[in-house]
């Protein structure tokens, strides 16, 4: 039963991922290029001093389009496969949510979690923001910001559903997702701010980077948790054992 | 797979029964820990930690990182 979810899960993911791809391939890549362009006349300044220049080692028509597809296919596939995991977890334990509901909702409380909060904090960058010897840095600020709203984000659900029992599920699921928020916010301010955008560097340009980074991730959530509802939906999601799948009792 | 049975009772259309806890957790630990190590592979080998050495991970998925907001260099 839940390798049979974990596998909807992760082709889900790989449809959602070759969705994420169109995207990015035609509202993302324009900024990337740009960067890269800025990037390159930087470098090539600094070229004229020292004459040295780095070679390629995977080619910018690769990285644009094999690499990109790759990387968000791939990405896709797990992030479906961990969705998968998390709905098989959930579904049955929200109240009466149907499964295409409990679907909807991961994938909001996922996206808010793993793609929003962290990237307030630490907005993606294109090529040519952030200063290599910081990278270690900020790679660990990121992950922890993004595993620590995750893991905020679980249990404000386990408490809102402890607080439905006592104040009802509306009441229950607002209160425990102020404290979400409150928690988050001492967060913010806790965790160091990095600030390394080079001053040349187009503030549109670095504006429309990371809409369109955001809307990567967007599209590939919400296609989530919509495909994933839909080929959920119409199928019992019971558990049963594999021998005793005939007996009456089973189904109870 | 004999475990999905397609809803044609009554009682399955009414709620749906959660998977026993101890049934989702080997999947849950194996299953979660090789997708994690995916998103690793594309989220940050060869930035700030690299696990196979030298730079063509990140350079070939290197649009991918920057587009899903990962740190990338």
């Amino acid at each position: 039963m839940v390798g049979n979810i974990l596998l909807r899960g992760m082709i889900v993911g790989v449809a959602a991922g070759l969705l994420a791809f169109c995207f990015a391939k035609v509202f993302g890549e324009p900024w990337v290029d740009y960067a890269i362009a800025f990037e390159a006349q930087a470098s090539h300044a600094a070229d004229m001093i020292t004459g040295a220049e780095e070679p390629d080692i995977v080619s910018r028509a690769t990285q644009a389009g094999a690499g990109l597809f790759t990387g968000l296919v791939v990405y896709g596939a797990a992030v479906g496969g961990l969705f998968a995991l998390a709905f098989a977890f959930t579904n049955g334990r929200l109240g009466r949510l149907s499964p295409r509901s409990v679907s909807a909702l991961i994938a909001i409380l996922g996206f808010v979690a793993i793609v929003i909060v962290p990237q307030l904090k630490y907005p993606a960058n294109p090529p040519a923001v952030g200063s290599a010897d910081t990278i270690v840095a900020r790679t660990e600020l990121f992950f922890t910001m993004m595993v620590f709203s995750l893991v905020l984000m679980i249990a404000s659900v386990m408490f809102a559903r402890r607080l439905a029992e006592r104040i009802g599920g509306w009441n229950g699921a607002t209160v425990a997702g102020l404290v979400y928020l409150a928690v988050v916010a001492v967060m913010f301010a806790a965790l160091p701010t990095i600030e390394e955008i080079p001053a040349a560097f187009s503030p549109a340009m670095l504006w429309n980077f990371r809409i369109s980074s955001i809307g990567v991730q967007a599209v590939l959530w919400a296609a989530i948790g919509l495909l994933f509802g839909a080929v959920t939906e119409g199928v019992s999601l019971k558990h049963v054992a594999p021998r005793r799948a005939a007996s009456a009792s089973a189904f109870r | 797979m004999t475990s999905i049975v397609h809803a044609t009772t009554a009682q399955s259309s009414a709620r749906a029964e959660p998977i026993p806890v101890s049934a989702i957790l080997p999947w849950a630990v194996f299953g979660g820990l090789m997708l994690l190590l995916t998103v690793y592979f594309v989220g940050a080998e060869e930035g700030a930690t690299s696990l196979m050495g030298g730079s063509y991970v990140h350079e070939f998925v290197h649009d991918g990182r920057h587009l899903l907001g990962f740190p990338c260099h």
